[in-house]
């Protein structure tokens, strides 16, 4: 047993049960009785529903129930909840139309679930669901923001005119109008950002198990925040007390963002299963995954640089159309406002910014955070902008970076949109980002590559990102319906093992190993004897769970103030047990020790003592040690750095290849050098395929036509590049373990240097901008446009 | 998937009499194509006919043919040593369908039968000249390609074996869709004892199509420079959200030109 504690590439002690077979999914699990659950869903973007015959289903093989929306709301069941709500540019409340959990009169996508069956098996219920009778009447759709916002387009809600659901603000107009009257140029760039469809490995899944005798609820489902789910579905929707729900979010495949949200499945099992009195299973096929798993992104941006002789920003102009599909879902609406536009300040001293987002409604699945949730969004933007700001002014894109940043004894810095970033060095992680890509070297590889035949590009990107959200009060300010502390429960057991309870939760991230390192590092536990316990609102204090790489900065922090607690309790248990005072006691290594003498107790002997007390301070402290902390952060955290991206073109195909991919991250303290590599790959790999592949593409009537694997792209091994991870840390000054957060860095500063090197190896052909994906098609049509044509794309 | 009887005949001439005696039974071969199908709910078939208790696996060489039966999966063509030095481009072919379990499953025989328009074999079909042998007759594979998803066979017909002539030349290269990784170009060139061949998959309307123009400029020179100049009339190619039919017709250039190349 090697050095187990921060910083030790200790290898996943959950791997194991996940590499063999063994994880316990929310599928996986089977209740006695169990009936299985299809949920029938439209095949329309948006019709009206005069009527559904049920009988015939009702009375197919196996079916217990057939419920619809007049059955919901019968029983006045709500609405599912959105989570935050944005204010307009004049002060009212955005649009926040109804979301019924079964469609009631209308249909507002492809995927709007419409009614359940309930039956013996599966394939039953899938066969009576054939069998009801929906009368449709379709309504032109509006599929598209540009759709949605054209003159006399289609309402998605009737009660919403115009489609609008907020037209909100960040900043001076006036003021930032008036610099740009005055600047030496203005830089502009039309962009959007890509559709994407999350696509966990693990498709969602929810049983609803209802306990007859006590009246108690509990819902398995794949969620990242099973508390969060426990308190809008039992609060807002069902009306279930939190003392007979419980929510159990076991093993989970995979998130990124879109098993966050409080879906329709999860509320029908659970309160199905208190109608038919029997435990409800329903688990998603992919192909429904792909219709009724939240998208990301999709938004539709003007963007504009002001800048002086020299290059040094002066102010931003933003204006972003932000697509949030037919219904609000859970968090949809902070995303393009407060995890967005207050990330436009990057990681330079833009003195001011100013930026107008329309979230708009439009007859497709509900758009909300996505790994990186707005800042990806920002990140493009911005990192797109600065290499046209270097291409209209001649300055060198590095060098015009450099002139920019927010030097590194600037910091605390508050920039102009609302965020005070606490630490950084930007200028660091782009010099080592440059040596470690050997970008001095790159001309002489777009030499040699061209004497292939290939087109050979380099592209930088210094993005910055706001995570470990969030301080509850600041969040509550901005428009959040919750706090954002994160709890954790530290049990020292009566032999001295150990097991953290967390309200973070790991579907992918490593929490059972990065979070037992934090006490093997703290109260010098051996790993082994550590265990971590997510996921059970049964097992867990509380909990806002995962998401927004919050976990360890957050959820960590909790931890260590739960042990700061233990170490002073067992302070005042050595004190007693070996006569001395307590400020004498020192705490290390597992070891209470009396200073300046070797008299000592190890932690098992203070918990021993403190779970058989018999020479004990009963009079003054309880038995026991096992304590909880709740901890708020005090801002959020920023990780940032340089990511640099080498593609190759094929000139007669179009196909790009990312040939090398350089990441050098500022995360804060690092726990498992290991599993921060893993998780920027993976964020990386994701953001990649956002670069080059992935595009949920719908036609005008609202069809998805990217609806399948067959064509969806996910990027897959080929399509990556080695990568090349390094982190350059500054700690983070607010918490107590100066942890950033790593989860979604790879996501949010990749694709822009995969872009701005593809617009890099096609300047010759007069290549200032290129949408998201770069496929092969879009870049065969610049080049048989020939060089120096101005391509649009 | 819809419940459906199922059997396995042990006799050729079993397996045609219960698909003859059913329009509404259907023949399974590898299943690769035709289970997701099934679980997609889009075909309803009363019976399904498993033809793998046929003996109708197998590769010889004799006499400047390769017979393979239609049975045989792909990886047994791509790694059998008789094809590989016959004509190694069929081989390469096998060895490139899909992924490596598909490869394990999927038929030659239900491939050409099912004739998908993004199929690799039948582009080797076609291009080679095969002779698709079934319970009742030997087709030309110039008569059996008909359509999208269509093919000479009638009703309960079924494949039991592909003859293909060896080739003095011939090569496949593909361009894959990003997503399916099915060709949206893939371009099988042969030198043949009949002339040169060029088929193109994945690209046409009407599925594989020979490219007549491509065949008669290599007649008299089998390089990629004799049909660098030949255009492809985009109107009779598909058009998706992975490519335009513009797209299609330039990359019908790129790929037969770099199979002619790798033909040598």
């Amino acid at each position: 047993m090697g050095f187990e504690g921060i910083g030790a590439s200790v290898r996943r002690k959950e791997d194991s049960r996940f590499l063999n077979g063994r994880g316990n999914y929310t599928d996986d699990i089977n209740r006695p009785g169990q009936l299985h659950a299809y949920v029938k869903r439209s095949d329309r973007a948006h019709a009206t529903i005069g009527g559904i015959d049920i009988s015939a289903a009702a009375k197919a093989p196996g079916v217990v129930a057939v419920f619809t929306g007049a059955d919901l709301a019968k029983e006045e069941i709500g609405g599912l909840p959105c989570g935050w709500q944005i204010h307009n540019k004049d002060g009212s409340p955005m649009a926040e139309p109804p979301h019924p959990v079964l469609a009631v009169g209308k249909v507002r996508h492809v995927g709007d679930p419409i009614a359940v069956v309930i039956a013996e098996t599966k394939q039953q219920a899938k066969d009576a669901a054939e069998l009801l009778s929906i009368g449709y009447t379709d309504l032109p759709a509006a599929a598209s923001l540009a759709a949605a916002l054209a003159p006399g387009a289609p309402t998605v809600h009737d009660e919403v005119a115009g489609n609008i659901c907020y037209d909100w603000q960040i900043g001076d107009k006036a003021v930032v109008d008036g610099v740009f009257a005055g600047a030496h140029k203005v830089v502009r760039l039309d962009l959007m950002n890509n559709r994407l469809i999350p696509n966990a490995m693990e498709p969602r899944a929810a049983i609803g198990d209802y306990d007859v005798n006590s009246g108690e609820y509990t819902l398995y489902t794949t969620s990242q925040n099973p508390h969060v789910i426990r308190l809008l579905m039992g609060a807002f929707v069902l009306h279930i007390p939190e003392n007979k729900l419980r929510v159990v979010a076991p093993d989970v495949g995979g998130g990124f963002g879109s098993k966050i949200y409080h879906y329709a499945e999860e509320a029908i099992v659970t309160w199905a299963s208190a109608k038919v009195r029997r435990p409800v299973k329903w688990t998603a096929e992919r192909t429904e995954s792909f219709i009724s798993d939240a998208h990301g992104r999709d938004h539709v941006s003007v963007a504009e640089m002001a800048v002086d002789a020299q290059g040094k920003f002066l102010g931003l102009r933003v204006s972003t159309q932000a697509n949030m599909g037919a219904y609000l879902s859970t968090f949809a609406p902070c995303v393009p406002t407060y995890l967005y536009a207050t990330l436009l300040a990057g990681c330079y001293t833009t003195p001011v910014i100013y930026c107008e987002v329309k979230a708009v409604f439009t007859n497709t699945v509900p758009v909300d955070a996505y790994r990186g949730a707005g800042r990806p969004e920002a990140a493009f933007l911005l990192e797109r902008l600065v290499d046209a700001v270097a291409l209209d002014t001649g300055i060198d894109r590095v060098e015009l970076r450099r002139r920019n940043f927010i030097p590194v004894d600037a910091f605390p810095y508050q920039t102009p949109v609302a965020l005070a970033y606490d630490s950084g060095d930007y200028q660091t992680t782009l010099r080592v980002a440059l040596k470690n890509a050997d970008w001095d070297g790159f001309e002489a590889r777009r030499t040699a590559a061209k004497a292939r035949g290939k087109l050979r590009g380099i592209g930088i990107s210094t993005y910055l990102e706001a995570c470990g959200i969030a301080p509850s009060a600041v969040a509550g300010s901005l428009g959040a319906r919750a706090g954002l502390y994160e709890v954790a429960n530290i049990r020292v057991h009566p032999t001295g093992s150990v097991t953290v309870f967390t309200g973070s939760h790991s579907h992918g991230q490593g929490h059972e190993t990065t979070f037992a390192q934090l006490v093997v590092d703290q109260l010098g536990v051996p790993l082994d004897q550590i265990d971590v316990v997510h996921g059970d609102t049964a097992k867990i204090p509380f909990g806002m769970g995962t998401y927004g790489s919050r976990s360890l900065a957050v959820g960590g922090s909790a931890m260590v103030k739960a042990m700061d607690k233990i170490i002073a309790k067992g302070k005042k248990i050595a004190a007693h047990l070996m006569e001395a005072s307590v400020e004498d006691i020192e705490f290390a290594n597992n070891t209470f020790t009396v200073a300046g003498t070797d008299k000592s107790k190890t932690l098992t002997d203070i918990s021993l003592a403190a779970y058989v007390p018999h020479n004990y301070p009963i009079e003054e402290l309880e038995p026991g040690l096992d304590e909880t902390a709740f901890y708020d952060p005090k801002n959020f955290t920023f990780p940032g750095g340089c990511h640099i991206g080498e593609v190759e073109i094929d000139p007669e195909t179009g196909v790009v290849q990312v040939v090398n991919f350089t990441a050098v991250d500022d995360v804060g303290r690092v726990i498992n050098p290991m599993i921060v590599e893993g998780q920027v790959q993976g964020g990386i790999a994701q953001g990649i395929g956002q670069a080059l592949l992935e595009a949920a593409v719908y036609d005008e009537n609202g069809q998805l036509m990217s609806g399948s694997m067959m064509d969806y792209t996910m990027p897959r091994a080929d399509n990556l590049p080695n990568i090349h991870v390094a982190t350059e840390n500054t700690m983070c000054t607010h918490n107590p373990l100066g942890s950033k957060g790593c989860g979604e860095v790879g996501a949010i500063g990749s694709p822009p240097a995969v872009i701005n090197a593809i617009c890099d190896a096609l300047k010759e052909y007069g290549v200032r901008h290129m949408n998201m994906p770069a496929t092969s098609g879009k870049i065969w049509s610049i080049i048989n446009a020939g060089p120096s044509k101005m391509a649009a794309e | 998937m819809y419940d459906f009887a199922y059997q396995k005949p042990a006799s050729l001439a079993d397996a045609v009499k219960a698909l003859g005696a059913d329009s509404e039974a259907k023949a399974l071969a590898g299943g690769m194509t035709y289970i997701p199908v099934l679980k997609q709910r889009l075909a309803k078939p009363s019976t399904i006919v498993d033809l793998s208790g046929l003996g109708l696996t197998g590769i010889t060489v004799t006499g400047g043919t390769v017979t393979i039966g239609a049975m045989t999966t792909h990886v047994a063509v791509a790694n059998s040593a008789a094809v590989k030095a016959a004509i190694p481009a069929l081989a390469a072919l096998a060895g490139g369908i899909g992924d490596e379990a598909v490869r394990h499953r999927g038929t030659i025989g239900g491939s050409i039968a099912n004739n998908d328009p993004a199929a690799d074999y039948p582009a080797a079909a076609l291009a080679l000249g095969a002779t698709i042998k079934t319970d009742r007759r030997s087709i030309k594979a110039d008569d059996f390609f008909t359509g999208l998803f269509s093919t000479a066979l009638e009703q309960g017909e079924i494949v039991t074996a592909v003859e293909f002539p060896v080739a003095a030349k011939a090569a496949y290269e593909k361009f894959r869709n990003p997503a399916s990784r099915y060709a949206i170009v893939g371009v099988f060139v042969a030198q043949t004892s009949a002339g040169a061949r060029v088929a193109v998959t994945g690209a046409g309307q009407g599925g594989v199509f020979r490219h007549t123009a491509m065949e008669a400029a290599l007649a008299g020179n089998f390089s990629a420079a004799a049909i660098k100049g030949v255009t492809t009339s985009p109107a009779d190619l598909n058009g998706d959200i992975h490519a335009s039919s513009e797209y299609r017709a330039h990359l019908v250039g790129v790929i037969a030109g770099r199979a002619v190349a790798k033909a040598g």
